[in-house]
């Protein structure tokens, strides 16, 4: 199958420091594919690159073969590119409804209407209770967004990259910092994303990572080092060498 | 967990909350209407009230909206009322709203040119080029005496009647009503424009740029377009004070103006249009007040009042009247559709 998304050579220097060293990454379309890797191994960095917050020193992305590697960020996300953050980072004073509905509004093209009220299209109207709906919403919809228990904060953070109708979807630790007792309702979210959206996770939780991916990257000091199919990664005594390394401060 | 119909047979309601007309409001502009007819002897003092609305109006879209922080907000108050002025002087165009209407393009234009250089950077940043460049215009102003009249003023500025049918009169009841109306309009298209889809994206730049970017929204462009608009506002604020007192000088670009707007805005609050508004109410009664007071240190009290806003905080200060805010906010509920038996009102509002 066709690779969505690309990597070739990509390089990342800040100063003397290396983030991200010669990445050469292909995820297919439609895949669950998951990034792991121990801490400040360039994972972040990565997602960065990918969705154009940092520009590469060297190297190319491709999405669906086309070279996006200078295009500006709000450009990757008309192309079909978009991700959640590590901490979120979403618009404090407004509710979840308008959150969303605005997102909705600028993928439909209508972001620049400046003299229609919002919330008169109907089908930004549809589209907004449908994530609503999706993303378990509908008790806050109308708080501020600053005042969400965090667990409903982590669902608006993916709503809010869903909304933009992303063909990739990039998601930096959905789960973190959420209590156990909210964190079901956003791995089944995440399980319940349409399969012709392809997902890239990023993930420090493993039983998150091995019940959700059907593909595992391995980057460690900004460098791929293993990939594989979770058993083959599982398995692999390089990867235990690493985490077992890794697993007293993890 | 209610089924899809009901919410999204609810959606365009609850969208378009920030959008409904109050009581509250509807109630503010009849008592702006009703000071024509309640104080027919301070029509000098309230045109220039409205002025100043309207200045800190503008104002409020690129600071309260887009959280754009601007030292420099005369220049194109000043850009404003010096166009209106050499319209009116070299009568190039004579009827008054006609030249309004072109002062604030010309404002526009202004605005559209710099914005790019306030686009980058930090508060700091834009505070400081903001700043500079009301300085370089007023410097232009002041050495291009030719067409300015540089320290003197722009003389010889002779007013025709509005729109042909009513004459500037020596009390400025024409000039009252005049801006009251230019005030109304203007604030009803801010209005409609910052509830619209590119106000609420503006609002989510100010919150998140990151984020904004993130979703598709390019941050620039909005930020260049209020910028622009926001321009236009504050010319045609300057026109409309060259154009009731028949006269302008390089005041109108003073670094005094830029401040004074930020401090009526800040008065006011920033961010739901109506600050501008009534913090020129506040800032003109107090400055009135304290200049009878304490000729000579009507300033220390308005800075003392400063400073007790941003140190105590709005929302502490709003606390203490609390009891007036609940009644104000419990009128502010009803709505004129509910009122008139109008169509439903949601009730999550």
């Amino acid at each position: 199958m066709a690779p969505v998304l690309e990597t070739v050579n990509l390089e990342k220097r800040f100063g003397g420091i290396i983030a991200s060293h010669d990445v050469t990454l292909s995820v297919e379309k439609g895949a669950r594919h998951a990034l792991i890797g121990p801490n400040g191994a360039g994972k972040t960095t990565l997602i960065n690159l990918l969705t154009g917050v940092l520009r590469p020193t060297s190297g190319t992305i491709r999405l669906d073969g086309e070279d996006i590697t200078r295009l500006a960020s709000h450009a990757r996300v008309r192309l079909g590119i978009t991700r959640t953050f590590q901490i979120n980072q979403l618009f404090a004073d407004l509710t979840p409804v308008e959150t969303l509905g605005l997102a909705i509004s600028e993928q439909q093209g209508h972001g620049t209407d400046w003299w229609r009220i919002v919330g008169s299209r109907p089908e930004v109207i549809e589209r907004t209770a449908d994530l609503i709906d999706r993303f378990h919403l509908a008790d806050v919809m109308n708080e501020r967004t600053a005042v969400l228990p965090y667990g409903k904060q982590r669902l608006l953070e993916i709503a809010l990259a869903f909304a933009c109708r992303p063909r990739v979807l990039l998601l930096d630790e959905p789960a973190a910092g959420v209590p156990e007792s909210e964190r079901h309702e956003i791995l089944a979210t995440i399980e319940a994303l349409p399969k012709d959206v392809t997902v890239l996770l990023i993930e420090h939780d493993m039983d998150i990572v091995f019940s959700f991916a059907d593909r595992i990257s391995v980057l460690v000091n900004g460098a791929l080092f293993v990939e594989g199919r979770p058993d083959e990664v599982a398995r692999d005594p390089r990867v235990k060498a690493v985490y077992l390394g890794e697993a007293f401060d993890g | 967990m209610p089924s899809l119909r009901p919410l999204a047979a609810e959606l365009p309601e609850v969208l378009a909350r920030r959008a409904r007309w109050t009581v509250l409001e509807i109630g503010f502009w009849l008592a702006a209407a009703a000071a024509y007819f309640v104080f027919p002897n301070k029509y000098l003092i309230m045109t220039e009230i409205v002025i100043w609305a309207l200045f800190a109006l503008s104002l409020d879209m690129i600071l309260g909206y887009a959280g754009i922080i601007s030292l420099g907000h005369a220049a194109f108050f000043g850009f404003g009322a010096y166009a209106a002025g050499l319209l009116a002087s070299h009568g190039i165009i004579k009827e008054p709203v006609l030249a309004l209407l072109a002062a604030g393009g010309a404002s526009t234009l202004l605005g559209f040119a710099t914005s790019f250089l306030v686009l980058r950077g930090s508060d700091l940043t834009r505070l400081m080029v903001t700043l500079g460049i009301s300085l370089v215009l007023r410097e232009i102003a002041n050495k291009w005496s030719e067409l300015t009249g540089g320290a003197d003023g722009l003389q010889g500025i002779t007013m025709q009647p509005v729109l042909g049918l009513y004459r500037f009169d020596m009390f400025g009841r024409t000039g009252f009503v005049y801006s009251l109306v230019v005030l109304f309009v203007l604030f009803v298209v801010a209005r409609r424009i910052m509830n619209s889809p590119f106000g609420l994206s503006l609002l989510a730049v100010k919150g998140n740029p990151l984020r904004a970017a993130a979703i598709g929204i390019s941050v620039d462009r909005r930020l260049v377009a209020v910028y622009s608009l926001a321009a236009g506002y504050a010319g045609i604020a300057g026109a409309l004070l060259t154009q009731t007192t028949a006269f302008t000088s390089l005041d109108v670009l003073s670094f005094d103006r830029s401040a004074d707007v930020l401090l009526v805005l800040i008065i006011g609050g920033a961010g739901y249009l109506y600050g501008g508004l009534i913090g020129a109410v506040i800032f003109k009664f107090m400055q009135d007040w304290l200049a009878n007071l304490t000729p000579q240190y009507w300033q220390f009290w308005v800075g003392a009042v400063l400073v007790a806003i941003v140190l105590i905080g709005r929302d502490r200060i709003g606390r203490w009247f609390l009891p007036a805010r609940r009644v104000a906010e419990w009128i502010g509920r009803f709505r004129p559709a509910r009122l008139f038996g109008g169509a439903s009102a949601g009730k999550r509002a």
